[in-house]
């Protein structure tokens, strides 16, 4: 089994834990460092979304709107129509879920460089309970047209994916999570809008089973893909951090070399990345594919590891969907 | 921005009558579209594009000009036209309105055409983009002297985001910041008064830390004084409430709400019939445009 650009102790029971929303707010202030343009806006839940270390930095570049997040999709246009880039940040369920019209014509539609943020997504919020988990935002960006859609797996490549999204012209959705979970990548692990990265491959041997897997989630998949090797079961697992634009031509190779996929997201299985592969492979290479996620029901209250579990998203669940799409 | 001639407001009541002819036009060859709300903004949108605006019709993108932001995007047969009239594009494409390929989308979409500052339709959009824009302004250009104008339905003040960026335009005190709604009284399910209730209006903006002006929509010096008190202010964003009479300009169809949505051909048929409509609604704006051709003003 080899495992590249990743973190040492991606197996061990210290791995590193840090969320996505601080190495999103660590790359924000990277990227106001950089960019003079870039300005960022709050809808209250300044620390939440970890937006502080920017306004901190640069108070007089940071603009708190109070709770309105609608009308903070309508600032942020506006304040990119003027040249700057705009970040705005909330959790996932109010942008956007509350202002998905106003993303749609005034950002995406209108064509203006905003960056949406949105934190706390999925059902990992854990106590908070099903009000405040989206587990329907992948859905919601990836259907308009022109829209970047990432979902970065870890702190680091949450960073990354900051940093890029800064530099990119035109409208970007970054999928972000509340818990502190493992860091399975490195600082050099690569980061590119648009590419999908394999980051373990059986040594030899037949692939039998391919895990796309997007987000926190990651880690799950990868867990699952050396339990796979190690029981005999050729497993590789794909990183799928950009969702829009979908990485085709690494996606299409990838499926070719299984017999069945196993997509891990910690998302409505309608309408989320599982929906994206299927779509696209439907039409390009139908094959068998198994997605794992929230099968049409809410969240709850709990813990996180609970509630992964409980919905279906845990090693376990991973390992029992591909022992059962593989001929073994 | 200077005070107004007579001479002036005699020029911009006939802009503004060849405009309403434009509109009329314009909605019978699409077939579809508004009628009551283009119609009453037009002596706004001919103050604005034919008097105040700082502007470069022969190139839209100029980065020193004032910026119009159209929220209540069905209005935009008027202001496409007022657009056409000012040189923005030729005046033939305003009769493409609302068709397969045209420019002239059915409602405003910015990177079809040169001159829209954004695009909108959906309600209460608006004013929220002028506040970015004016917020982003202050940041960079404290000093610059440009404003923003941004043109609001008094149906969509029922959107509760119009209320969010009323409650950051205070807040931020972004005294570059001109809302100028038209205030017609007229939505398309009937009268406001009926279908919900604004007033008091005034109030409300002054609540939310507003300079507030009530200006007759019709009558460009009145306008004129506001705008230019409005630009005076200091410390606070500007409301001028303009009270409009909807589907100003064609008498018979003027104050009845049935004219919001539907084009001359299609409208309520009390008062004209409807094949009569569209030569009847151009027949009185010509008649009228002599009538201010003749009319004394000196």
């Amino acid at each position: 089994m080899r495992a590249k650009h990743l973190n040492p102790k991606l197996f061990d029971a210290d791995i590193e834990q840090m969320s996505t929303r601080d190495g999103f707010g660590e790359g924000l202030r990277e990227a106001g460092e950089k960019d003079p343009r870039v300005v960022a806006l709050c809808a209250d839940l300044t620390e939440s979304t970890r937006m502080n270390m920017f306004a901190e930095a640069f108070p007089e570049r940071f603009v708190q709107v109070g709770v309105a997040e609608q009308n903070m999709s309508g600032v942020a246009s506006g304040m990119a129509a003027m040249g700057k880039v705009p970040f705005m940040a909330s959790y996932a369920m109010f942008s956007p879920g509350r202002n998905w019209e106003q993303i749609r014509t005034t950002i995406v539609y209108n064509n203006r460089n905003v960056k949406i943020v949105g934190s706390h997504a999925g059902v990992s919020v854990g106590p908070d309970g099903a009000t405040h988990q989206a587990i329907e935002d992948i859905a919601l960006t990836r259907v308009l047209p022109n829209m970047v859609v990432l979902t970065p797996c870890d702190a680091l490549e949450a960073k990354k994916a900051t940093l890029a999204a800064a530099e990119y012209d035109g409208p970007v959705y970054i999928r972000l999570a509340r818990e502190k979970t493992s860091v399975v990548t490195t600082e050099v692990s690569p980061f590119e809008i648009g590419k999908a990265e394999v980051y373990l491959t059986p040594d030899s041997g037949e692939q039998k089973v391919g895990i796309i897997a997007c987000g926190t989630l990651l880690h799950n998949a990868l867990l699952a893909g050396k339990r796979l090797n190690n029981e005999g079961i050729g497993a590789s697992v794909m990183n799928l951090a950009t969702i829009k634009p979908l990485d085709e031509d690494a996606v299409l190779a990838f499926a070719k070399e299984h017999q069945a996929l196993i997509t891990v997201e910690e998302h409505q299985i309608a309408g989320g990345m599982g929906s994206a592969i299927t779509e696209f492979l439907s039409e390009r290479h139908p094959m068998k594919i198994t997605r794992i996620g929230v099968r049409d029901q809410f969240g709850q209250s709990g813990e996180p590891a609970e509630l992964i579990a409980h919905y279906g998203m845990d090693v376990d669940n991973i390992c029992e969907a591909a022992k059962r799409g593989v001929v073994v | 921005m200077s005070s107004l001639s007579d001479e002036d407001v005699r020029a911009l009541e006939t802009r503004a009558n060849a405009i309403r002819q434009s509109v009329i036009e314009m909605l019978v060859a699409a077939g579809s579209g508004h009628t009551a709300g283009p119609l009453d903004m037009a002596d706004v949108l001919t103050l604005l594009y034919f008097h105040v605006l700082l502007h470069q019709p022969s190139e839209p993108d100029w980065p020193g000009r004032d910026r119009v932001i159209l929220s209540n995007g069905h209005i935009c047969p008027a202001l496409y036209a007022t657009l056409a009239h000012a040189g923005y594009f030729p005046k033939e494409e305003l009769l493409t309105l609302r068709k397969f390929g045209s420019r002239l989308q059915g409602h405003p979409h910015r990177e079809a055409l040169p001159g829209l500052e954004t695009t909108s339709g959906p309600l209460g959009s608006g004013l929220s983009q002028a506040v970015g824009m004016a917020l982003a302004e202050r940041m960079d250009n404290p000093y610059s002297g440009r404003y923003f104008y941004c043109l609001m339905s008094d149906g969509e003040l029922q959107e509760g985001q119009s209320w969010e960026a009323c409650m950051l335009g205070g807040k931020e005190r972004l005294h570059n910041l001109i809302a100028i709604i038209d205030r017609n009284g007229i939505q398309i399910d009937g009268y406001m008064q009926d279908v919900m209730p604004l007033e008091p209006l005034r109030e409300k903006f002054e609540a939310f830390n507003w300079d507030v002006q009530e200006v007759d929509g019709h009558n460009f010096e009145a306008l004129n004084d506001a705008i230019g008190k409005a630009q005076a202010v200091y410390g606070q964003p500007s409301i001028i409430i303009a009270h409009t009479i909807p589907s100003k300009g064609v008498d018979v169809f003027e104050r009845d709400f049935r004219w919001h949505g539907n084009p001359p051909g299609k409208g309520p048929e009390d008062r004209v019939p409807r094949e009569k409509q569209a030569e009847e609604a151009l027949r009185r704006l010509r008649t009228l445009a002599g009538a201010i051709m003749a009319s004394d003003h000196s």
